[in-house]
């Protein structure tokens, strides 16, 4: 019995202490792809012992609002690793989602990547 | 099972599977880009079917096979209409904490309706609460000349 190979959904670098994850979906709506995206984000601060952690949205196009529960699981664990979370950007679509839900205040947003890393 | 009308509006009855309410999703935003609705209306109302469709087949449902979502949508010029209906019990939507309150603010989940209302022009949650109507009036509908 063959066992299919599991799609990659992120893309996961290393700069120096931060780990950078790239989504590799434009669209995070899925049902099933959300839970797969949140088991993965939840190895690296659980499993990889990950503790600064930027999420580059710069592909993503849409997302609902399971997803956005994903990443306030993912902050409340990296905080109670002693890590920080950070978001970089953020296409003005989705960040009306964060402003509306009022999660740009729970969430630490910057604008580019580079200036979330020197966040950090 | 897909049903089309003489006035454009289309009926669809589907499983309690994820997948199956993407399919229709994507149907609709076809639909609305057919009629020309700007990328930033498509947003939003893909946002809300997106909560609503998940909501019928996950909550209202619980993922039971045997049940159904019956969905009926028309995408005119100047509207979208849409009503979903699950086989489950059904919700009080005032029931569901306000997700703006400081305490709730780190919860995971209970943002659904909040969001439809938000990018929607009417959310109507109708007793036992198994049905809802949305529907998005446009504040900028094309001059036919202005179609492309």
């Amino acid at each position: 019995m063959s066992t299919q190979p599991r799609r990659r959904r992120l893309e996961v670098e290393d700069h120096g202490e931060v780990t950078v994850v790239n989504f590799i979906d434009r669209k995070i709506l899925d049902e099933q792809n959300i839970a797969k995206i949140g088991e993965d984000l939840f190895s690296l601060v659980e499993e990889l012992g990950r503790k600064k952690i930027l999420l580059n949205f710069s592909n993503v196009e849409y997302l609902s609002s399971a997803a956005l529960g994903k990443f306030i699981s993912l902050n409340k664990k990296v905080q109670q690793a002693g890590g920080k979370l950070l978001m970089c950007n953020i296409n003005p679509d989705i960040m009306e989602v964060f402003e509306i839900t009022r999660l740009d205040r729970l969430f630490s947003i910057q604008r580019d990547e580079q200036t979330a890393l020197e966040a950090f | 099972m897909r049903k089309c009308f003489q006035d454009g509006s289309v009926e669809v009855v589907i499983p309690s599977d994820l997948n199956e309410g993407q399919q229709v999703r994507d149907i609709i935003e076809t639909q609305l880009r057919l009629h020309h609705f700007e990328e930033k209306e498509i947003f939003g109302i893909r946002l809300a079917l997106d909560e609503a469709i998940v909501n019928a087949i996950k909550h209202g449902n619980k993922m039971d096979g045997r049940k159904r979502v019956h969905i009926c949508f028309h995408v005119q010029i100047d509207r979208f209409d849409i009503h979903i209906t699950d086989e489950g019990a059904g919700y009080d939507p005032n029931q569901v904490p306000d997700p703006l309150f400081d305490e709730n603010l780190e919860r995971s989940s209970g943002r659904g309706i909040f969001l439809m209302r938000h990018y929607m022009s009417e959310v109507t949650v109708h007793a036992p609460g198994n049905r809802l109507t949305m529907c998005k009036v446009r504040k900028k509908v094309p001059l036919k000349g202005d179609a492309r």
